[in-house]
């Protein structure tokens, strides 16, 4: 008989060889570096109500939250950057005129509505920016729906007029504004809207280097694109999310297109214009309103894609990502308990 | 028997102000949501539907507390459903012969007031036990009590959604409403809003007794050592 | 008062009462649930026909400002019948006369379902131009300061001054349907512009319009005649 070492010799370890998983604040805080360019980009193209839009929801959100931390005696939670992304993600959803004070009651509907009411961080049923959003989405759809030209002369200079809004005062309108600063013919209409009312379609390089009128962040199809590689790469998203949300829209967009071409507008226009890119990559990837198991999300990918179409097309509104996303956020539960993974070794 | 214990205790307001606020029909015991969020975009729909509430709730408890000996307990509820039914349709009448706008605004909710619970769940609950007297002042508080919290919510409504109070412009011309107020998802949030108040303002007050309480404990305490 | 009445229902549940004391209690309360009913029913219905005489008159005169006199008739069956003022029943038609007794216009009822609930208008057509030229608001359940804006909106309103509404050559319907189009896209005399962020009560003025329109339109312009000389014979 071998003699009992009492100490090993070879330190064996069985697996699994886990390293350290990244904390919450660090993913939080890379997604926000992910989404630094997007922002630069759209200051670029819109200006400075850009990003005065930026840092008023981006205030609005982080203030909240504090406020809600404070009424409930708990430690404060802005560390972890949920909140800044919020913030963030709300204003790029948002027409790059939007009157401030208007974000400012987005952020705070998002932070209150969407995250404290459920519990605050890793318990909110919803994308806290998606709930902000449609909040002023039916309470202010004019604001919502004006969009102003991109590359507009003096916009590193002057705020889009709607902008500065007293509180609670409605904006001034931006037509004839958006007119005298547009380099050619702005009609004021998003690619989208031009699809479902005119029958008119946008080539689609614009769609995709973004040069076109719509939301402060959801223009350039090929940033968003590139900027959503980085989390991916660092394993902080699962690249089949944003996938199989694209994949979805290609699959019913195409049906339609098929069925009609020239009624229905082709795949790819599908999913370059309106917010498809940004809610694809940034905002279905929510980590807690979205599924965790490896079906459950692709499950939950091609279901937005497929509504966000639908809606598009036979809806009443123009865009339809926010409403799909928040659609499938409630779905996630359901999806995950409908496809979760088979314990090895347990019952067939 | 219960009913002479009840008779015994004194005739007081407390039986009235239960409705207002203890006991309040909405905000407390979330009874008769549905005409809640439905009616409440405007204050004088509010109170439109607050007073044929009323009209409605004490009448028919009172006829329901006047042949509460006479109704055999197997078929209340059936006799209940009649004699709330009569006074709805009652009312529908009389508010077609009031207003014609009224009774256009309020729609169908007018006729739906006879699938409040309230009114069914009070005559069950209250004036199946009690003397006439009292279920007529219950019910007017409970009554009272739902007019009010309609017409927070109304009030809430009308102010953000269109910037005015029963029809009088509050704020400047220049006002942008918030049309999600006016929809059913405001009601919702409004709603949601005030019941958080009032809950806040319960627990903070059963928080305050549960002090007192304590620290009359404790100086008792101190007296017997 | 928790304890006793908690047992109550036990103690009760045994017990059961003959059918006969069951029908005849039901039959009391429903005898007596229908003598209230009819009693204020018969108190009040009087009162509401007046009511709604009122609001239409009303209605005649906010959309023919010299409106005098008005008659009544009914559509049946693509033919003009004179009928007693307080007729509620079938298409309902008023001719409406000026102090001198010539025929001003027609009122037609139009109704549609909108957001909330049906909404009914009555509109004033014109003869000689061949439009609508206005309408009023009877019936809504729209929501206060979005879909209730039909009757307070100036610009929509202004689609009303003179919203064509031609007959076409075979007297069977209108030359071109009325619609509603998105807010600023108005192109035709016989498009109305909707009041942007209320579309679906602004569609629902036009599909209305329409509906009555195409329907009753033609048998209105070929009874013009008929709408003239009546009021000569009521007069005498």
């Amino acid at each position: 008989m071998a003699k009992h070492h009492p100490h090993p010799v070879v330190d064996l370890r069985t697996s699994p060889y886990i390293r350290r998983a990244p904390s919450v604040d660090q993913i939080m805080r890379n997604v926000v570096y992910a989404l630094l360019p997007v922002c630069a980009f759209s200051v670029y193209l819109f200006g400075i109500s850009a990003l005065a839009l930026m840092l008023v929801t981006t205030l609005s959100c982080l203030l909240s939250e504090q406020f809600f931390c404070w009424m409930a005696k708990k430690k404060s939670t802005l560390p972890d950057f949920s909140a800044v992304i919020t913030g963030l993600l709300l204003a790029l959803t948002l027409p790059p005129g939007f009157p401030l004070w208007m974000g400012a009651i987005a952020g705070i509907v998002g932070i209150s509505l969407g995250k404290i009411l459920f519990g605050g961080i890793g318990c909110n049923v919803f994308n806290p920016a998606l709930v902000g959003r449609a909040f002023v989405q039916a309470a202010f759809p004019v604001a919502i729906s004006t969009w102003t030209p991109t590359f507009a002369a003096n916009r590193f200079s002057e705020f889009i007029p709607s902008t500065l809004a007293l509180p609670f005062m409605t904006p001034a309108a931006t037509a004839e504004w958006s007119k005298t600063v547009a380099i050619d013919g702005f009609t004021g209409a998003t690619p989208l809207a031009l699809m479902k009312f005119e029958g008119v379609m946008v080539r689609t390089s614009d769609l995709f280097f973004g040069t076109t009128a719509g939301s402060a962040g959801e223009t350039s199809a090929l940033l968003i694109l590139l900027c959503g590689t980085y989390p991916v790469a660092r394993n902080m998203m699962d690249w089949r999310l944003p996938a199989s949300v694209i994949l979805g829209t290609a699959i019913c967009a195409e049906f339609f297109y098929l069925l009609d071409p020239a009624s229905y507008p082709t795949p790819l226009f599908m999913i370059l214009s309106g917010g498809l890119m940004l809610g694809a990559v940034f905002m279905a990837s929510d980590m807690v309103a979205s599924p965790v198991t490896p079906w459950g999300i692709v499950l939950y990918g091609l279901i937005i894609g497929l509504l966000t179409v639908l809606i598009r097309l036979f809806g009443g509104l123009t865009e339809g990502v926010m409403y799909a996303i928040l659609f499938a956020n409630a779905a996630s539960p359901l999806l995950e308990t409908f496809t979760q993974p088979k314990v090895f070794g347990g019952d067939k | 028997m219960p009913e002479a214990t009840r008779s015994e205790t004194p005739m007081n307001l407390e039986i009235f102000t239960a409705g207002l606020w203890r006991e309040n029909p909405v905000f407390v015991m979330m009874l008769g949501l549905c005409p809640t969020l439905a009616v409440t975009n405007s204050v004088i729909n509010s109170l439109a539907m607050g007073a044929a509430s009323i009209f409605v709730l004490v009448c028919s408890n009172a006829l329901v507390s006047a042949l509460r000996h006479f109704i055999p307990r197997q078929i209340r509820i059936t006799t209940y459903i009649i004699i709330i039914a009569t006074f709805v349709t009652m009312v529908d009448y009389i508010i077609q012969s009031i207003s014609l706008d009224l009774y256009n605004a309020l729609g169908a909710f007018i006729q739906l007031i006879v699938v409040n619970c309230l009114i069914l769940g009070r005559a069950d609950a209250y004036a199946a036990k009690n003397p006439i007297t009292r279920t007529v002042l219950s019910a007017l508080g409970m009554g009272l009590g739902f007019t009010f919290a309609l017409v927070c919510l109304g009030g809430v409504r009308e102010l953000l959604g269109a910037g005015s109070l029963l029809g009088f412009q509050i704020f400047s011309s220049n006002y942008q409403p918030w049309v999600v107020m006016l929809l059913p998802p405001g009601g919702f949030i409004v709603l949601g809003c005030w019941l958080l108040l009032f809950n806040w303002l319960k627990q903070r007050k059963t928080s305050r007794l549960i002090a007192a309480e304590e620290a009359i404990d404790h100086s008792r305490q101190i007296e017997t050592t | 008062m928790t304890g006793s009445e908690l047992k109550k229902p036990l103690q009760q549940a045994p017990d059961m009462p003959s059918a006969w004391r069951l029908v005849s209690t039901l039959t009391v309360v429903a005898l007596l649930s229908g003598i209230l009913v009819v009693l204020v029913y018969q108190y009040t219905k009087p009162i509401i026909a007046e009511n709604k005489r009122i609001a239409i008159e009303r209605a005649i005169f906010l959309i023919f400002p010299d409106a005098n006199n008005a008659l009544t008739f009914r559509i049946e069956d693509r033919r003009v019948v004179p009928v007693d003022a307080n007729t509620t029943s079938g298409e309902i038609i008023h001719a409406v006369y000026d102090r001198s007794g010539q025929l001003l216009g027609i009122t037609l009822e139009a109704a549609a379902l909108g957001y909330q609930d049906e909404v009914r208008i009555l509109y004033g057509f014109d003869p000689d131009k061949q439009c609508i030229i206005g309408f009023q608001v009877l019936k809504t359940a729209e929501t206060p300061g979005l879909g209730s804006k039909i009757s307070t909106d100036a610009d929509f309103q202004a689609n009303f001054h003179c919203l064509e509404a031609q007959v076409d050559v075979q007297h069977g319907g209108l030359r071109h349907a009325i619609r509603t189009v998105k807010h600023g896209s108005k192109q035709h005399p016989w498009e109305i512009d909707a009041i942007s962020g209320a579309t679906i009560t602004s569609k629902a003025v036009g599909r209305m319009l329409n509906d009555s329109g195409q329907q009753l339109l033609p048998v209105v312009v070929d009874n013009l005649q008929l709408f003239r000389d009546a009021y000569q014979a009521e007069t005498g």
